[in-house]
């Protein structure tokens, strides 16, 4: 059904009214009351929340004939603006008071606002587009804390960011002149003709620009340096949200956009092993908790490739996506939430966390043994229906090395629990009071998400 | 709420409590710990009473993640209910024992709670995602055990533990996830699966799944050639902790080649059951062998764990040949009687063992000697474990591996009468074994670390003797275990010959 209805982007609406209500509003406060602009963002992600809630309970539609209104846009609305809600609670401590507090929050928002987009977009130049919003903010926020390893990532960040999104565009434009149309559906249509090797060209020129928002291997590099270097708050949101508008987005691409006569599934799934083994060995001698967090989301982006993989092929790969997204954001979240509080960057700092604060101790046990996909945890049921979709695919050999992959995280992710619950407690640290508050919340979503998550998996 | 949830989940309630009561003392979180067992053992016990022979009984089903068709789904029948009255006891004797402890006491009694609901839960399970819950949950669980209650090179043994044990769970929900695809309706319902097995038909797959999930118990229980995670993690485990671990943790991987490989892939599993007697054989005589040479005590029960495993593998391969259906039965009846029995004596050789090692800091055999004599109450409590883990008749080892022979040797097909034949001398290498260690460390002159070991505490001596007992009583009147168990096997037999 295609209709031209601007109260079908009603989420999108609310969150680019937040931005510029919290910009203006920012403007004319002093520096002590900004958290009023943040406020006015927190309000205006939860609106946009409610009428995603309400927008879910109504058929599928095209809006404008690029911007689909379907589960995948309802999840990664939902997710992409509870996460953000997260994030915001977790910058009020850390920012507060801080010369650029609202253009924070603004910034924040359009990301999520082009992270939602590019999940949303059925068209390949509103995906360009998308890109754009989703990744320039994000720029500037690596670079918030203006200081040397902050420069360094947004740097880093940029230049990586700009030279995927041309491969993008020379992708775009390759697609367009073979399917002669930009539109998901027609173009599927048009691509089924054009010559196979053009095809694939274009294609994988197209994904370079999604894999780097997803933070998979080829264009991984930046992922370390800039949750090292970047605000801990920054590296929180920069590793979960736009990961969540490039898997949906690519999923969309996979089982709308692209012919058959491309060989998606085993180009996907050797990305998918690849991003996963490498994220995971690269983890193993990391002492920085941000750096090992960083290559722990790469390896999470590997095993999320999975069901994009299965697009098409396999029933269980949509919901597996869906939940293993959802599930992911409010791990990771968690995970940093808890750097965040502790405000400490080597592993070495949490020995004794347990003696200090039992109940951030447990929410890190919860989030990590999360990570690994440790039963109830939210993540158990994600990978079970990856693993699923990929024995239902066929690709039973992706399964086992992703189930590989899985036992030697554990190494990695023990690495950090054990000396928190053992040992001589360390240095004194003063704890962030609303970090811990997000760490704790994460902690139990991921944890109810697991338990209830049939409950989630029908809505 | 059902009375078997409520056994399942009093454990787990009363660990939270204890874990959010900062205030409270060691001796007291052991105390509540202790009553909190014992209330559950009661209701295990109470629900025996009221179990009405065949079938399944005190089921719940509910919901879970209903687009995959998971639900959280318990009930016992005669495989379970034996096997939860044994964890239910041995770790109300882990608490007993406990109360010796000193270290970080409420965190232990929490945790050791938190493994009795995920040990319970799995035996109660009638869904393979619920099953897989607590399979990975008592990985979870254990592995702090080990880490932070452990002695020696606890923090690699506890790594080591977790991580191929890990790798087990993976493989094992990966041939679920293949039960689950096989089925139709696809269906994670272990009573729907059992009623019509999946892959029935496509003999391929069906045998790539038996192998996943074999690999995944087999891990578990473990079996020649996964074995290599047990000794290290036994040997540097706390007392309670390696009770628990060889007790009741080692009887998933059987149970589940009972309750799951066995009634789900039948074909396959007649097909295939000559590996799984290959490997029993090779468990049963190499574990024996191995221990047989060992100096370090905890290392060689371990091994003889390896040994003990090895006889249910073997019985349970040996149900999938049979012709005659009776000796089938037996087979499989002596499996359990053997999981219950192994729990019981296991148990209290581990807890035995936890004496030595409190007063003299080292497991080593070559240093001790005439232990008797300075304390005859605990030589005679080893004695009495020994032979039970022996099999001498009288005791329940005996009850379970008579029947496991005479099942396996009277199954008619000459593979596994060979097999039975070929498995015999490894009980008589255990008995050598125990009579080696009895005569060194127990008997003879004073050994160097003799001086240090003083008789058992009565916390130590009202943990081992319940269970010794319980051995004596099921060597002595089977009858009431037996009743409750042949039904359940009856049942399995007749699954897994259609």
């Amino acid at each position: 059904m295609m209709r031209e209805n601007p109260a079908d982007l009603a989420p999108e609406l609310c969150v680019l009214a937040g931005a510029v209500l919290g910009l203006l509003t920012g403007i004319f406060l002093p520096r002590a009351r900004q958290w009023i602009a943040a406020v006015i963002c927190a309000a205006a992600l939860v609106a946009g929340l409610a009428f995603t809630v309400i927008a879910s309970r109504r058929p599928d539609l095209m809006a404008f004939g690029a911007f689909a209104v379907d589960p995948l846009t309802h999840l990664t609305r939902g997710v992409v603006l509870g996460a953000t809600v997260l994030v915001l609670g977790l910058a009020a401590g850390p920012l507060r008071g801080h010369a650029r507090e609202t253009e924070f929050s603004v910034l924040i928002l359009l990301a999520a606002l082009g992270t939602v987009t590019l999940g949303a977009s059925s068209d390949l130049l509103v995906l360009v587009a998308a890109y754009l919003l989703a990744s320039i903010p994000g720029y500037a926020l690596a670079g918030f804390g203006k200081d040397a390893p902050g420069t360094e990532a947004a740097l880093k960040y940029y230049l990586m960011g700009a030279f995927m999104g041309i491969f993008m565009l020379a992708g775009v434009t390759l697609l367009y002149g073979l399917g002669r149309a930009t539109s998901y559906e027609p173009l599927r249509q048009g691509l089924a003709a054009a010559p196979g090797a053009a095809v694939t060209v274009g294609t994988v020129a197209l994904l370079a620009g999604l894999l780097f928002k997803a933070g998979a291997v080829p264009a991984h590099y930046w992922i370390p340096d800039v949750t090292e270097g970047a605000p801990p708050v920054v590296a929180a949101f920069v590793t979960t949200v736009p990961k969540i508008g490039a898997f949906t987005a690519l999923f969309r691409l996979a089982a709308e956009a692209l012919p058959s006569t491309v060989d998606r599934p085993s180009l996907i799934a050797t990305i998918a092993t690849v991003t996963m083994t490498l994220g995971n060995l690269a983890a193993f001698g990391q002492d920085n908790v941000r750096r090992l967090l960083a290559y722990s989301t790469i390896s999470q982006a590997g095993y999320l490739l999975v069901p994009v993989a299965m697009a098409g092929r396999a029933a269980l790969a949509e919901p597996a996506l869906l939940f293993y997204l959802a599930a992911y954001a409010v791990t990771n979240l968690g995970a940093f939430a808890i750097v965040v509080a502790a405000g400490r960057d080597t592993i070495a700092a949490y020995t004794g966390l347990a003696r200090r604060s039992p109940a951030l101790a447990l929410a890190l046990a919860v989030c990590l043994l999360g990570l690994v996909g440790t039963p109830p945890t939210a993540v158990f049921v994600g990978k079970l229906l990856m693993f699923g979709s990929a024995l239902q695919g066929g690709y039973a050999w992706l399964a086992v090395v992703a189930a590989l992959n899985s036992v030697a995280s554990v190494f990695y992710y023990l690495r950090w629990i054990v000396p928190a619950f053992g040992g001589p407690s360390g240095p004194p640290v003063t704890l962030h009071r609303g970090a811990q508050a997000v760490a704790y919340t994460a902690a139990t979503a991921s944890l109810a998400l697991g338990v209830a998550g049939g409950i989630a998996l029908t809505v | 709420m059902t009375v078997l949830s409520l056994t399942v989940f009093l454990p787990l309630a009363a660990g939270l409590a204890l874990a959010a009561t900062p205030r409270l003392t060691g001796r007291t979180a052991v105390r509540a710990w202790i009553a909190v067992a014992a209330l559950d053992l009661a209701l295990v016990i109470a629900m025996w009473i009221g179990h009405d022979g065949g079938g399944l009984g005190y089921e719940t089903r509910l919901r879970w993640i209903p687009s995959v068709r998971a639900g959280y789904h318990v009930g016992v029948d005669g495989l379970s209910l034996p096997l939860m009255a044994m964890t239910s006891v041995l770790f109300l004797c882990c608490a007993v024992y406990s109360l010796r402890l000193t270290h970080r006491v409420r965190a232990f009694a929490a945790l050791f709670l938190f493994l009795q609901t995920v040990c319970l839960g799995l035996f109660a399970a009638l869904d393979l995602l619920l099953f897989f819950v607590f399979f990975d949950l008592s990985i979870v669980g254990m592995y702090f055990v080990i880490a932070y209650w452990g002695h020696g090179d606890h923090a690699r043994s506890a790594l080591k533990f977790f991580l191929y044990t890990f790798f087990g769970s993976l493989v094992l929900l990966l041939g679920f996830i293949g039960l689950y695809l096989g089925s139709d309706p696809p269906t994670f319902d272990m009573v729907e699966l059992t009623r019509a097995p999946p892959l029935d038909g496509s003999p391929g797959l069906a045998a790539l799944v038996l192998l996943a999930i074999g690999i995944g118990l087999a891990v578990k229980t473990p079996a020649v050639p996964f074995h290599t995670w047990l000794p290290p993690a036994h040997t540097d485990a706390p007392a309670a902790g390696s009770a628990i671990l060889a007790g009741v943790l080692l009887k998933m991987g059987t149970y589940g080649l009972v309750r799951i490989a066995m009634p789900m892939l039948p074909e396959a599993w007649r097909r295939y059951a000559g590996v799984f007697i290959v490997i029993g054989v090779v468990s049963v005589l190499y574990g024996a062998l191995v221990a047989l040479a060992q100096r370090n005590l905890k290392r060689l029960i371990a091994y003889t764990s390896v040994n003990h495993m090895g006889y249910i593998v073997l019985a349970v391969g040996a149900a999938g040949l049979a012709r005659d259906a009776a000796a089938g039965r037996l087979a499989v009846t002596g499996a359990v009687t053997q999981m219950v029995s192994h729990g019981l004596i296991t148990g209290a050789l581990f807890l035995l063992s936890g004496v030595l090692y409190d007063r003299a800091r080292t497991y080593d055999l070559d240093r001790f000697g005439g232990i008797a004599a300075r304390a005859p109450l605990y030589a005679g409590l080893v004695a009495v474990a020994a032979f039970a883990s022996l099999g001498l008749p009288g005791l329940s080892g005996f009850i379970a591996e008579f029947q496991i022979f005479a099942g396996t040797i009277g199954t008619g097909t000459a593979t596994a009468a060979v097999a039975g034949a070929l498995a015999v001398p490894g009980i008589l290498i255990t008995a050598a074994l125990f009579l080696r260690v009895l005569h060194r460390a127990f008997l003879g002159p004073p050994g160097e670390l003799t001086g240090g070991v003083g008789d058992v505490h009565p916390a130590e001596l009202w943990a081992v003797v319940p269970l010794l007992v319980l051995s004596l009583v099921i060597g002595v009147v089977p009858r009431f275990l037996l009743d409750v168990i042949e039904p359940a096997s009856a049942a399995v037999l007749s699954l897994v010959s259609r």
